[in-house]
């Protein structure tokens, strides 16, 4: 039979080396080229080999899809397609009681069972069906090779395509088009013939077992999403970014310049830009973070889009040169991918808890500006308002995105290169005489490059003379100089869009308020909300320092304030101490993304006390 | 090109006071640096001093030229991305001993193996100066200061065998007081395409005074020091009775001139690592009878240049690719319309 259905959420999970970020990456991209609205969340082990077969080694791409506005990755998960009984163990508890299992059962023999930590007597999938959910047994491995055994491939090279099978099994399920992977595999085994016959035929044979086996009661179809009218693609964040980063070099009339040191999950934006040439990036793998961001502001001096991104350990060990960034005023976009942290932490998990490191964590007075990105396409549009900010009002700035972000993905209905706004460096003026820090009515001072002759001059960390710029150690100077960099900063209020409600009433009994990537969960929860009537509104932060102007009118509107955040309460700390408004904490610190059920569980519970 | 040509010395200072003690090396560092400059022919706008934090750092302030005085250790770095993106401006860093081998040592071997044609003048005075006298990675051995009261047990760093080591494409020694010896090796560090990194004896006449006074005392300084002389063979000591160094069995001997034969004489070949290297190793502390330190260029090798290098695969890469496109990059390889 099949059904029509408005969304779901399947998971696909397997050993790492069973190819399942692969197989979860195409069913998204297919999805959305089906035109369903979707968010992706992949969770990852921080090994590159984690032992075979362990829960430790499991590896997970949760997608959402839908014809309805997907803001999440889902909560409970409808169809987890588990390729080995570690899999199974670890996100068994993330089913709907009804929930369908579709099991390699290859993947559960006594030696898997085992690896995972359990009984070898134990049979996972009779326990599983008389906790009732549906139970899905097929032997992927097994007939992926019977697939094959003419392809003249070692087993160990066949087995290798039994994603394939899984892949072509669940697009039959619900009812996707499997061309756009046949597209990608020939495009991605272009030199390796015989690897792509084979995942070739591995797919198609997968798709048919949907069709001529009766295992499945139902078929689902997902239609369409009825978004907005225009053009779209699938993006995840960390792309998004260093398209961002290109565009606002493009509109700037600068050339970019992108520093990094290889650290999980800033590295994709490096790995993107470094291909990037022909777009005159010139990207640089510094020898650490610390000459990552030295040749950003060399680069900066230069006249360039200076850029470096890195994430925890790497942003900690960036301070010292931001500090310099900050006193010689010149233009910089530092991007902090976060994790889990303190320090090594949680690598590959996902985490808000650097807010208070990138308004605060400095010496000496030095406002540096921060905003954040919620959701993978909305990199794009932050990326770009980060160069924008660093090169019109000289400074540098921060952008705080983080791994769920990062790796996320989800349709961005994308502008044209001619809708960009252009951005304006405030260039010192030609053939006068220059004094480095003189500022204009915004107290931005202009930017002199070299190999411009009579604007020769020296800066440096040293405080300065007011206007001139020469070292100055004078005490009025210092307290003027203090100020009016501070002054500078919070100038910057003026110059961004006011907030917004994004959704619920302008005024109310709870307002909830987020930043970063809480963004998907938090809107789920109002709008549900919303529907069985509870008056809730949520307000995304975006500029994070200086706030904008009138985000305390809007904190006054309503009766309670709830912040969820991904760490111990850091938003929640500079709301209260700057409103003085008794905003409640919601904290959630297990390298987890909140799920929406979360939010509106805590907001009813609110107000019922 | 011609303005330049115009220019004086003079023209390279600014208005800002020299603040190093009266005596210090480093006024006749800048001296002859200010000298040199109008010769290089480059225009005083396009040439740029970073300097990281010290005595020495303070350089750039002195210079009429475009500068910046950043943050300990981090010169190399951040010329290396102004580098990058400019390869038309001549850059120079400034950096002291603790500054370039301390604090800063990352970055200083990465640069020197990445080759971006930069020239690093070291002021060495094995000391630090600005933090007013504690021991440097280039203190002698034993070496009591204020951080060492029962003298060092840190084995001191040799920059020449570090340099070579981590593959510079160009050293020389030079000598604060040494004038002319200056002057020329600062003006082949400019010729050389690449990194050249230029150790400079500095004398810190406050917190280490003479540590360098064997090599410029009138005494004793013909047998403490060898001057690398191109097609030259290496002789030292008083003209009555000059020394001459050999190889051999990849050891440094030396002989008085007259008893060697003509064709055992090392004559100076500052394309030739193997000898660049033995020269590195004349490293010993002073005393009558010890080897002499070398001084002058060690060793000069033309290999790829980062910067251009870049420039290069950004090139390749639009000739294969074309140049690239905002609105294809914004819509990526797979779009649909709604
Ligand atoms: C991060 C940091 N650590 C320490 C210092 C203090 N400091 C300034 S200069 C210096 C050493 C300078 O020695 P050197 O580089 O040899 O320069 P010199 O003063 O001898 O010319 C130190 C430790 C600093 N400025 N920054
Ligand atoms: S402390 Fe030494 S190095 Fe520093 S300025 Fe004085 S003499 Fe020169
Ligand atoms: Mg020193």
């Amino acid at each position: 039979m099949n059904q029509t259905i408005e969304k779901a959420t399947v998971l696909f999970a397997g050993d790492s080396g069973d190819g399942m970020q692969l197989t979860g990456f195409q069913f998204s991209n297919t999805s959305a080229l089906h035109g369903n609205d979707l968010s992706t969340f992949p969770d990852f082990p921080a090994e590159i080999r984690a032992p075979i077969g362990t829960v430790a080694g499991v590896s997970g791409f949760k997608i959402n899809f839908g014809s309805v506005e997907i803001n999440t990755p889902g909560g409970k998960v409808d169809t987890l397609v588990a390729m080995n009984a570690a899999a199974l163990v670890k996100f068994q508890i993330d089913l709907k009681s009804n929930g369908m299992i579709i099991a390699n059962i290859n993947g559960f023999d006594k030696r898997n069972l085992r690896l995972a930590g359990l009984d070898e007597s134990r049979d996972l999938l009779s326990e599983a069906r008389d906790a009732g959910f549906h139970v899905v047994e097929i032997e992927i491995t097994k007939l992926t090779r019977e697939a094959l055994k003419d392809s003249g491939l070692s087993t160990k090279e066949q087995d290798r395509s039994k994603n394939m099978f899984t892949l072509g099994l669940v697009y039959w399920l619900y009812n996707r088009e499997i061309e756009p992977s046949l597209l990608f595999l020939k495009e991605k085994f272009k030199s390796k013939p015989d690897l792509l016959m084979a995942n070739t035929k591995v797919l198609k044979t997968g798709y048919h077992f949907g069709e001529t086996i009766e295992l499945f009661s139902n078929r689902y179809t997902v239609n369409k999403a009825s978004l907005p009218a225009g053009s779209y693609r699938n993006i995840a964040g960390n792309e998004a970014i260093a398209i961002g980063l290109i565009s606002a070099a493009a509109k700037a009339h600068l050339d970019l310049f992108y520093a990094g040191y290889p650290i999980t999950p800033a590295s994709d934006i490096l790995h993107e830009l470094a291909n990037r040439k022909n777009y005159g990036v010139r990207s640089f793998q510094a020898e650490d973070e610390i000459a990552a961001i030295g040749a950003a502001v060399g680069a900066s001096f230069a006249g360039s889009l200076a850029v470096t991104a890195s994430s925890g350990p790497g942003i900690a060990l960036k301070t010292e040169a931001l500090g310099l960034a900050f006193m010689l005023e010149t233009p910089l976009v530092v991007i902090n991918v976060q994790r889990g942290g303190p320090s090594t932490g949680l690598p590959t998990k996902t985490e808000q808890s650097d807010l208070l490191q990138a308004i605060y964590g400095r010496n000496g007075e030095a406002p540096i500006p921060v905003i954040a990105t919620r959701s993978p396409k909305d990199c794009f549009a932050v990326a770009f308002e980060a160069c924008r900010i660093a090169i019109e009002h000289m400074t540098p700035v921060i952008l705080l995105s983080d791994g769920y972000i990062a790796n996320g993905s989800e349709p961005w209905r994308f502008p044209k290169a001619s809708d960009l706004a252009a951005i304006h460096p405030n260039y010192a003026k030609m053939n006068e005489a220059y004094l480095p820090y003189e500022r204009d009515a915004r107290l931005v001072r202009s930017w002199a490059i070299p190999g411009t002759a009579g604007h020769e001059y020296r800066l440096g960390g040293l405080e300065k003379e007011d206007r001139t710029g020469n070292v100055s150690y004078e005490p009025e100077n210092h307290q003027k100089m203090v100020l009016t960099r501070a002054a500078k900063v919070n100038e910057i209020a003026h110059h961004i869009p006011p907030q917004e409600i994004d959704c619920g009433p302008e005024t109310g009994d709870v307002l909830i308020v987020g930043w970063g990537s809480t963004y998907g969960a938090i809107r789920t929860a109002v709008l549900n909300m919303n529907k069985q009537g509870i008056s809730v509104a949520h307000l995304h932060i975006r500029y994070l320092f200086p706030f904008p102007m009138n985000l305390e009118k809007h904190l006054r509107n309503f009766k309670t304030v709830i912040i969820p955040e991904l760490n111990n309460g850091q938003l929640v700390k500079i709301i209260r101490e700057k409103f003085l408004i008794n905003a409640i904490p919601l904290n959630k610190i297990k390298g987890l993304p909140f799920l929406s059920i979360e939010i509106e569980d805590a907001v009813k519970e609110q107000l019922k006390g | 090109m011609e303005i330049a040509d115009l220019l004086k010395p003079k023209d390279f200072a600014t208005d800002q006071d020299v603040r190093w003690c009266p005596g210090c090396g480093d006024y006749s560092i800048l001296k002859q640096v200010q000298s040199i400059m109008p010769d290089l022919g480059v225009p005083r706008e396009n040439i740029v001093f970073i300097s990281g934090i010290g005595c020495s750092s303070r350089f750039p302030y002195y210079m009429n030229t475009f500068g910046m005085h950043s943050i300990h250790g981090r010169a190399a770095a951040i010329a290396s991305g102004l580098k990058m993106m400019r390869k038309d401006l001549s850059v120079w860093i400034i950096t002291g001993d603790g500054d370039s081998l301390s604090i800063g040592g990352n970055h200083l071997i990465h640069l020197l193996r990445r080759n971006l044609n930069v020239n690093i003048l070291l002021f060495n005075n094995e000391i630090y100066g600005l933090t007013k006298g504690q021991f440097s990675p280039t203190s002698e051995l034993g070496k009591t200061t204020k951080s060492s009261p029962w003298g060092t047990i840190d084995h001191p760093f040799n920059p020449a065998a570090l340099a070579l080591g981590a593959d510079a494409s160009f050293f020389a020694r030079g000598l604060d007081l040494d004038t002319k010896g200056l002057r020329d090796i600062l003006l082949r560090a400019h010729a050389h395409k690449g990194t050249s990194l230029v150790e400079i004896y500095q004398n810190c006449n406050v917190f280490n005074d003479g540590a360098f006074a064997p090599y410029s005392n009138k005494s004793t300084r013909q047998r403490s020091t060898l001057l690398l002389e191109e097609g030259k063979p290496l002789l030292y000591g008083e003209d009555a009775n000059k020394e001459a160094l050999y190889i051999k069995d990849m050891k440094v001997y030396s002989a008085p001139l007259e008893s060697i034969d003509a064709e055992d004489l090392w004559i100076h070949d500052s394309k030739d690592a193997m000898k660049a290297h033995l020269l590195s190793r004349l490293f010993d502390p002073y005393t009558e009878d010890s080897l002499p330190r070398p001084f002058g260029v060690f060793y000069q090798e033309d290999r790829l240049v980062y910067e251009e290098e870049m420039d290069k695969q950004l090139h390749t890469s639009i000739q294969s690719k074309g140049i690239g496109d905002l609105d294809s990059l914004l819509q990526g390889r797979n779009h649909w319309t709604i």
